[in-house]
């Protein structure tokens, strides 16, 4: 087992780093201050290719891996939890399943422009009724002719003011129950399709939560992604890819605040010592460090096995499940590391805490994540 | 056409830098970069590349640790990299630097619509010698301090910077470029950059390879073709604790000012 | 490149000075090799002479008499107005192998750091870049080493009889000093940082008795190959805090008369070459504006002289800071913290102590 990175990786870790220190680190504050979607952001990472890291060229990707998709978000969410998400949710919720499911004409159509950044992609399945419950999809798509009409609505959709290709679950055939779901490619400007309100958040406030709604709205017969019926494969296949990045967030965000709380108790002075020359403070640190350490073996592991087109789906719930509440672990002993400066917004933990949490939530609850390992595991 | 730009390795000497118990610098404590001014020079050539399609090829002098930056610049988007490597050109000054540079383009090979970017100077030398010094071997004509380029038919437009202002002037090619910051924001790697690096092409020149241009003597190169030598080294004093100036008066400040005179503070 | 014999070393005397001049006024650091070089003339026995190109400057050549030359060449045509590399090298280069003098120092400016190089090369010999300090005698050296170095000169073994030019100057960024010598060629070249040699006291005597002479030069048109289309002088620019070399910073402590706080904060930063910069209570307060604040949620400098009048240094403040060269802070309360990161400190006043400050500063700085 050898845990050297390549060159290659090692070098796209470089550059990331740089890229997010330059470029990203500056707008945090501000992004998650004014609820500002980094958009000049997107548009330069389009430009380098972190917008499709793991897709191959002849479809506009950089022809990288998983593992090196997984390090971008992590370095990015060092820095800022909402950027990391925007690139998390593009690639694994929507550029994803129309690689992994979508005719060679749909790839075709899409994904170049999804690499490149030109348009930004999300996934809707959550509903007003159905979250962690997601079998209960009341959106449905009805085939006239050579269109399909889909109604109904989906919320908390992250991308969803922004993006221009939208993965979207529906209802085919409800007799069917879980095989009676469907996935479509809906672009922005389909008829009948509008972005509802945004949603006011505790934490990765620049990204764009919204409504999405769909009243008559017309998809043509082509955009049907995968078989009739698959659709709830498709959606769990995806999330499986989707707490890759998720976890690889959670990682950075708990990586970033151990930084930021070293450099801070190497500074600041009580009792005549610097913090850090305290037992307590080193001990803090050490643990946040050990289980930061652990989180990533096991992102990196699940994103290798994807990779390796290895079963990976036990692999990926076990890295989400324990990078994000590492992570809100790690971020609440940070602000208590800080004092009272960590809990005002001139120190970047309490932000860090904030957008820590709602990593255990999306794409998955960590109770979710829970099923699936002992699933899994075949404890039943 | 192609352009040649030459880089080098540095120790990056912005940062924290420690200093030895000895007093000599402690190099392990500064990480090895692209020097800066290069990085501008790589990314003009990039920008023609843009335009042109032109090719480009980096140009190094230094120990085998090089490559990586080399291939970091292939990364960026150059499109081959020589590595100017050997024992016989160790302790080179800037003048034999510049010799072998000049002996390395020779065998690159230079024609008449080629340029030489450089960077106008790096940040451990600080002497900002080897640029020109390449251009009087080469016999081009050199503009230095470029802070914009015009590409014309066969010549060069700059903005060629002063203290207080600017010259425009204009150069027939071939010619070679000093370049500053101010001249452009240096592109990150790309992804697939990245990827590619290692399967661009990437040579070492070492003595072997250079010995029959007429400028690569073995007393041209290294120590013995070096005109400057160090005759010492050291480390100026570290900043200890502050001083407190007795009093808040007009002496106090004629204290203070006089003593940042002293020390060419001001 | 025709190389001409420059190793014997006894031939070569003299020590000349590449006198820059813009728009046909000489640059002040002329002054200053002037001066420099009249010391190193005076341990070598020898006379320093002046090196002028242009077109129509003969008229400003003696003062450089004044300063300690005892001749001038003047080379004047319509060729040399404005600076080209090929013009001034060729030149240059053609004078110093026919009258061969021992040191050529140049003023580390743009078109200096452009010249020198190019010059060195084709004389084939050695080029020291922006040095500080400069000796010739050996006794001297250890003393300048003592004062500015932590060597132990106890372990150095030093040759009391060498006379060649020692050139030290800043290497890694000035982290490092290094003294430099060209031991086997001449003219031993060196360019110096303006703004560090001492210039001397201007004698009326010695320039009315400085000699101006003439060479013959050729220069056809075909020797230049860069044509100048345009020199452009920059009108006052917008400085940004963050590539500034001087801030002065005001804090809570104008708060009793914030307009002449800022206005002495602006003058101080005029006379030092400099800008204004506020810490985050001035610009809550809004006496200054966000893109003035330096600190944790400001911005980040690191000049060579960071200022703080009236900053208590809380360490949002200090982090944005720390890593200035020299940091000076005034302060009304002695135990306030910014004065434990000051390399000087002034409990005091800032109304009263600011415009002592500005006033001995424009007194150093006028030199």
């Amino acid at each position: 087992m050898d845990f050297t990175l390549s060159r290659e990786h090692e070098m796209l870790r470089r550059m990331y780093r740089e890229f997010a220190e330059t470029e990203v680190k500056p707008l945090a504050a501000e992004v998650d201050e004014e609820e500002r979607f980094p958009e000049e952001t997107v548009r330069k990472m389009g430009k380098l290719g972190m917008m499709g890291i793991y897709f191959p060229k002849e479809y506009g990707g950089a022809g990288a891996d998983v593992l090196a998709y997984a390090m971008c978000v992590e370095e990015l969410a060092k820095v800022c939890g909402t950027t990391a998400v925007v690139v998390s949710a593009h690639t694994s919720l929507c550029s994803a399943p129309i690689y992994e499911h979508g005719t060679e004409e749909q790839k075709r159509k899409y994904l170049p422009k999804l690499c490149s950044g030109e348009w930004l992609g999300a996934f809707g399945l959550t509903e007003p009724n159905a979250g962690t419950d997601a079998s209960g999809q009341q959106t449905t798509a009805v085939l006239d002719g050579d269109h399909w009409v889909i109604n109904g609505s989906k919320i908390f959709i992250t991308n969803a003011a922004y993006a221009d290709v939208f993965v979207i679950f529906a209802m085919t055939d409800r007799k069917q129950g879980t095989r009676g779901i469907s996935a479509f490619i809906i672009e922005r400007n389909f008829p009948g399709f509008s972005v509802g309100k945004h949603e006011k958040k505790m934490g990765i406030r620049g990204s764009s939560t919204c409504e999405l709604i769909m009243e008559d709205c017309i998809v043509p017969k082509e955009n049907l992604l995968g078989d009739l019926g698959f659709g709830f494969k498709i959606a769990l296949q995806t999330l499986d890819g989707g707490r890759i990045g998720i976890a690889a967030q959670a990682l950075g965000l708990g990586e970033g605040a151990v930084e930021e709380t070293i450099k801070y108790t190497k500074e600041r002075v009580q009792f005549g010592k610097r913090l850090s020359q305290f037992q307590n403070t080193q001990f803090q640190i050490a643990d946040m460090h050990t289980r930061m350490q652990a989180a990533q073996y096991l992102t990196y592991a699940a994103a290798c096995k994807k990779q390796a087109c290895q079963s990976y789906s036990i692999d990926a719930a076990m890295a989400k499940l324990f990078a994000a509440e590492a992570a809100s672990d790690v971020a609440r002993r940070a602000v208590q590391l800080f004092g009272g400066y960590g809990y005002t917004r001139d120190y970047p933990v309490e932000r860090m805490m904030r957008d820590a949490k709602i990593t255990e939530i999306y794409e998955g609850t960590s109770e979710a994540q829970r099923m699936v390992i002992a699933a899994n595991l075949q404890v039943k | 056409m192609k352009i040649i730009v030459c880089v080098k390795q540095v120790p990056d000497t912005t940062g924290k830098v420690a200093v030895n118990p000895d007093g000599t610098l402690n190099r392990a404590s500064m990480p090895a970069i692209i020097n800066p001014d290069d990085k501008n020079a790589v990314e003009a050539a990039l920008q023609i590349k843009d335009q042109t399609g032109c090719k480009i090829v980096v140009v190094s002098m230094g120990p085998p640790p090089a490559e990586s930056m080399l291939r970091e610049l292939l990364a960026m988007g150059a499109d081959e990299a020589v590595l100017v490597c050997g024992r016989e050109f160790g302790g080179s000054d800037t003048f034999a630097t510049s010799q072998i540079l000049a002996g390395a383009i020779n065998k690159i090979g230079l024609e008449n619509d080629d340029l030489v970017f450089c960077g106008r100077q790096a940040i451990d030398g600080d002497t900002a010698q080897v640029g020109p010094q390449i251009a009087e071997k080469l016999n081009l004509p050199q503009i230095s301090y470029v802070a914009d380029i015009q590409l014309g038919k066969g010549e060069v437009i700059c903005r060629r910077m002063l203290e207080d202002g600017y010259m425009t002037v204009r150069a027939k090619t071939p010619c070679l470029l000093t370049c500053i910051k101010e001249l452009n924001m240096p592109r990150y790697m790309s992804v697939a950059g990245v990827m590619d690096c290692y399967c661009k092409p990437l040579c070492v020149f070492n003595y072997d390879t250079l010995k029959d241009d007429p400028l690569i003597e073995p007393d041209t190169i290294g120590l013995k073709g070096s005109p400057t030598n160090i005759f010492k080294s050291f480390t100026p004093p570290q900043k200890g604790v502050g001083t407190m100036l007795e009093g808040a008066d007009r002496a106090a400040c004629a204290k203070l000012a006089d003593s940042l005179a002293e020390k060419h503070i001001v | 490149m025709a190389a001409f014999n420059n190793t014997d070393l006894a031939a070569f005397r003299g020590v000349w000075v590449f006198c820059e001049q813009r728009g046909g006024k000489l640059m002040p650091t002329d002054f200053e090799l002037i001066s420099e070089g009249r010391k190193l003339a005076d341990e070598l026995g020898t006379e320093v002479c002046g090196v002028l190109l242009g077109d129509g400057v003969e008229g400003i050549a003696k003062e450089l008499g004044g300063y300690g030359a005892d001749r001038v060449y003047v080379c004047e045509s319509p060729r040399l107005k404005d600076y080209t590399t090929d013009a001034y090298a060729k030149l240059i280069c053609d004078l110093v192998m026919e009258k061969k003098p021992e040191v050529l120092l140049i003023g580390a400016s743009n078109i200096g750091r452009d010249l020198g190089p190019r010059m060195a090369a084709r004389l084939h010999t050695g080029l020291t870049a922006d040095c500080t300090h400069l000796d010739v005698d050996v006794s001297k050296y250890i003393e300048f080493l003592r004062e500015s170095s932590t060597i132990d000169l106890t372990t150095q073994k030093f040759n009391m009889e060498d006379r060649n030019l020692k050139m030290t100057r800043p290497a890694f960024g000035g982290h490092l000093m290094a003294t430099i010598i060209c031991p086997r060629f001449r003219p031993c070249m060196s360019t110096v940082r303006p703004g560090v040699m001492k210039k001397a006291p201007f004698d009326q005597a010695k320039a009315d008795a400085c000699i101006i002479e003439k060479p013959a030069f050729s220069l056809q048109d075909s020797d230049l190959r860069t044509e100048v289309l345009e020199v452009v002088k920059a009108t006052r620019q917008m400085v940004d805090l963050a590539g500034a070399k001087v801030v002065v910073s005001v804090g809570r402590g104008i708060s009793k008369d914030v307009q002449k706080g800022i206005a002495l904060a602006e003058e101080l930063a005029e006379v030092l070459g400099g800008v204004v910069g506020g810490s985050r209570a001035t610009t809550d307060a809004g006496w200054l504006t966000a893109d003035y604040q330096v600190g944790q949620t400001g911005k980040t400098v690191r000049p060579k002289i960071y200022i703080a009048l009236g900053i208590s240094g809380a360490i949002q403040h200090i982090a944005g800071m720390q890593d200035s060269e020299c940091i000076i802070a005034v302060n009304k309360n002695d135990t306030a913290p910014i004065f434990e990161v000051a390399d000087y400190g002034i409990a005091g006043d800032l109304f009263k102590v600011v415009p002592l400050m500005i006033e001995e500063f424009r007194r150093v700085t006028a030199k």
